[in-house]
């Protein structure tokens, strides 16, 4: 198969490329070594699309991360996924942070972010009741917001393929060949051809750059764990809690997530193994004692899930976007935060560099911008919802009692490409809930199962080697099942 | 088993019982044979019985039925009288939501959603499994992390085993009995590692479900991580200190492909908590009177959805109280009320109801916090006056302690709060 743009990795960064390319005359494919897209650093995302204040302006993560904050709501509504503005507070416990205060609100000046303000004492106490006496003033923007990040890759993949662009899963490039004016992508199924490379491979952008002669930079795998909070705890913030930043990280945020789970953490650890996402009893103290500092009411005995994800960090902490010395291979690489932020702003900078590499670039008169958002039973009004139920039957059985999730959304789901019981989960929420599918694996599984007329022994939670269940010992001697 | 489906919903309800396990079952036709005409059992599975209907080992009913049942026949002789009894019973449904006027929004195979009134409403949800999350254990998160009724579910329901090696998280009953389980399956049960010094379960099981065969039960011990990075390669174990602490210098690997997790039941109370229900912090059920009405009138609650109980007979018990009293709350009767408040007092966790009545006999079901040995129960008047005194052999937190509470016993009696010690050498190791 031969592309003009062959994109590497499906995260949230590779997804946006494919939709902003997708509105061209070109063949473009997305190829993703997981099983289905997002499942690498973007599900383990805090989700939230920064102010635009945090990183200063003179650097390149600055830049795209105010450029990509102002395209989110044109992005949401287009493609019906959640997406709300409900602000962000930075918060100064010592003096010593005082002038960090400053710092970002200089950063919105320069960037002309705008209702970028101090708040002192008295206002943070009306508004956030629930942080700690001990601020001593913060810094309110109120154009931060916050996405599921992982309904939004999907949302962009989607909609990247109903414009004509080839998304490959489960399929990992094993090596990269220059052929004249092609690539040749080695991979572990298909041998694909393409004019241009684009490497937004996350945490292995390294490893992919070294397979096209480029090893200009080293990813550095930074753990975050984060500790989500039973949904009792509903508006406990309203808004995005930052501790001031440190040089490696933003700090451990308190996080009102879209859908009104509160979230705690990230931590920041730098580790070796690339594979290791375990939590850590460590992680877990430091968590909660710095959230604590913001808010004394957060509790672990709270907590219903945990999960760890790894920033792709690289030396100098900043984005590494652009061509290299090989001619059609451009780097997408050192994405952390504010990446999921930026990404919009790097997939049109990508669109720009291609230009700029002599790609022709003709708009499609077909481009279909608006994606049909699925539907959320939960959210419906009681009167939509018996008008649902009775125009569909698939909306009438409960698959997730926790978060109320009917049949014809994971129906759905399926039907738009998840094809494993994450999948199934991040799409729908089936199973995020407080008895973290205890109730619904199974039922996920067979609905699963039964659409893609497999048995229930083949469905795996992610991919190759995370199989659920298997069959009896002599049943399966005999190939009875 | 043959469950009925109602061709159609009425409008109104005398009785909408929300599950169809033993509580909803038993709760329905009491409130029948109390005099409510119309009564409605809703339950999510495709076919009634609740939980039961997955617990295939023998055990149950010698006090209800003065027979030891499996859970399915236990299961098929309550939905069969509440078929006896016409209740209607509509299964694959789900209650959405019950306000404070008891309109229930309902949603069924057969209509779809629906709005449907109840003079009475019965909570019979049951509970859930306490999850990994609820003890935090650090590590991956790979495919294999099962809690144990889902495993339970899975062998004795679709006839699929969990995975091949499997360690057990706490030793409550549900991973006892699928130690078993698992192991006449022939999967392989490395241990049952559990973090207090006692085991969490009851004395029986551990007999009948460990000890026979030959399965390790490693008390003060627990998983500090798990280990896998598509699906579970193996597990830390470590032993805990005094404080529960892990000593992870004496920790250990245990190579296995399954956890799963037996840490106990949490009440199911999602619609409980939208009705705003005054909750016991302790049981984190509804607070109850002894007609087992919660804080709002004309709801009332039975079985694990209040408590958690140790045997379906006592569920039974206590459901077709709910029932009797849902019953007369539906034809107008009135309900005779409480004077007495109960206080959980010395090593009592908890006690259900939390009031009675002077005049009459109750059930009273409570747990204690610790193991003790040579132990009296008392009650207790507001000035210290013992008003009665009961010996017991020994009391451990997995095994609910009953009092029948005689009117005679507070003959004399006048407050309006009475407190229930239960004191006693301590038995811990």
């Amino acid at each position: 198969m031969r592309f003009d743009v062959l994109i590497i990795g499906g995260g949230i960064v590779g997804c946006a490329i494919a939709r902003e390319l997708s509105r061209y005359r070109l063949k473009v494919a997305l190829c993703e070594k997981e099983v289905e897209v997002g499942f690498g650093t973007t599900k383990a995302n805090s989700g939230i699309i920064h102010g635009g204040h945090h990183a200063a302006p003179e650097t390149l993560k600055g830049r795209l991360e105010w450029e990509g904050n102002q395209l989110w709501d044109e992005l949401a509504a287009d493609l019906g996924f959640s997406f709300a503005r409900i602000g962000e507070l930075t918060v100064a416990l010592h003096e010593e942070q005082l002038p960090v205060l400053d710092r970002l609100l200089h950063h919105a000046a320069v960037k002309r972010v705008p209702g970028v303000e101090r708040w002192e004492p008295a206002r943070i106490r009306a508004e956030e009741p629930a942080l700690s006496h001990d601020i001593l003033a913060a810094v309110h923007a109120p154009t931060t917001g916050v996405v599921n990040p992982y309904e939004a890759c999907y949302a962009l993949a989607e909609n990247a393929v109903q414009n004509g662009v080839t998304l490959l899963t489960g399929l990992p490039v094993r090596r990269l060949r220059q052929n004249g004016e092609l690539w040749e992508v080695v991979t572990s199924g298909a041998c694909l051809e393409s004019r241009f490379v684009i490497n937004a491979a996350g945490l292995y952008a390294d490893v992919i750059a070294a397979m096209a002669g480029v090893q200009s930079f080293t990813i550095r795998p930074r753990k975050g764990e984060e500790y989500l909070l039973d949904k009792r705890l509903r508006g406990l913030v309203k808004r995005v809690i930052f501790p001031c930043p440190s040089p490696v990280s933003k700090g451990i945020l308190i996080i009102p997530t879209y859908d009104g789970t509160i979230m705690v953490g990230p931590t920041a650890e730098d580790v070796h193994d690339r594979t290791n996402l375990a939590t850590s009893a460590r992680g877990a103290q430091l968590v909660f004692e710095a959230a604590r500092q913001l808010a004394p009411g957060i509790h672990e005995k709270d907590v219903i899930a945990q999960f760890a994800g790894l920033r792709a960090a690289v030396e100098g902490e900043d984005f590494i976007i652009g061509p290299t010395a090989k001619r059609g291979f451009i780097n997408v690489a050192g994405i952390q935060s504010p990446g999921l932020t930026a990404a919009p702003a790097i997939a049109r900078m990508v669109v720009e560099i291609l230009k700029d590499e002599h790609l022709k670039l003709e708009p499609r008169d077909d481009f279909v911008a608006k994606r049909p958002a699925s539907i959320r039973f939960a959210a419906l009004s009681t009167q939509e919802q018996i008008a649902l139920a009775l125009r569909d039957p698939r909306y009438r059985r409960i698959v997730c009692r926790c978060e109320i999730v009917t049949e014809g959304e994971v129906l759905d789901a399926i039907e738009r490409g998840a094809s494993t019981l994450d999948g199934v989960k991040f799409r729908t929420r089936a199973g995020m809930g407080r008895c973290q599918g205890g109730f619904c694996t199974l039922r996920c599984m067979e609905l699963l199962a039964k659409a893609r007329k497999l048995p229930l022994t083949e469905i795996t939670k992610r991919g190759p080697g995370s199989w659920l269940v298997c069959a009896r010992p002599e049943e399966e001697s005999t190939g009875a099942v | 088993m043959i469950t009925s489906n109602p061709r159609y919903l009425r409008g109104s309800y005398d009785v909408i019982v929300v599950g169809g396990g033993p509580a909803g079952l038993e709760a329905a036709v009491a409130a029948q044979e109390t005099g409510a005409e119309h009564v409605l059992v809703v339950d999510r599975e495709p076919e009634a019985g609740g939980i039961l209907l997955q617990c295939i080992h023998v055990g149950f009913g010698l006090h209800r039925f003065g027979e030891e049942l499996t859970g399915p026949e236990y299961a098929q002789r309550v939905v069969a009288q509440a078929l006896a009894h016409r209740i209607d019973i509509v299964t694959d449904a789900f209650v959405l939501d019950v306000d404070s006027q008891r309109r229930v929004k309902l949603m069924t195979r057969e209509e779809g959603v629906s709005l449907v009134e109840a003079r009475a409403v019965v909570l019979a949800m049951g509970a859930r499994e306490r999850t990994r999350a609820a003890v935090r254990i650090p590590g991956a998160r790979p495919a294999g992390i099962f809690t144990a009724g889902m495993a339970q579910r899975l062998v004795n329901l679709y006839g699929l085993l969990p995975g091949r090696r499997a360690v057990i998280l706490g030793s409550g009953d549900i991973g006892l009995i699928m130690a078993r389980r698992l192991t006449l399956e022939g999967v392989e049960v490395a241990g049952v590692f559990e973090l207090m010094p006692h085991p969490n379960g009851l004395n029986r099981n551990i007999v009948q479900c460990l000890h026979d065969f030959d399965i390790p039960l490693h008390l003060s011990t627990t998983v500090v991580e798990i280990h896998g990075h598509h699906r579970v390669e193996k597990v830390t174990v470590a032993p805990v200190d005094v404080d529960l602490r892990p000593q992870m210098e004496r920790a250990w690997e245990v190579a296995c492909d399954t956890v799963l997790i037996s840490i106990g039941l949490i009440p199911e109370n999602e619609l409980s908590e939208q009705l705003r229900l005054r909750m016991d912090p302790v049981t984190r059920g509804p607070v109850v009177t002894s007609a087992m009405e919660c804080s709002l009138n004309g709801v009332f609650a039975c079985g694990n959805v209040v408590h958690i109980h140790d045997l379906v007979d006592f569920v039974s018990a206590e459901a077709m109280l709910a029932g009797r009293s849902a019953g007369l709350f539906a034809i107008g009767a009135p309900l005779r009320p409480d004077n007495v408040r109960l206080l959980p007092g010395e090593n009592v966790a908890y006690c259900v109801p939390h009031t009675i009545s002077t005049e009459r006999e109750h059930a009273v079901y409570m747990r204690t916090r610790r193991m003790l040995e040579g132990c009296k129960l008392r009650l207790v008047a507001p000035d210290g006056r013992i008003l009665y005194e009961k010996r017991l052999r020994y009391v451990f937190p997995a095994e609910m302690v009953n009092l029948k509470l005689k009117p005679a016993i507070l003959q004399h009696f006048h407050d309006d709060a009475l407190r229930i010690d239960i004191v006693g050498r301590s038995a811990e190791r």
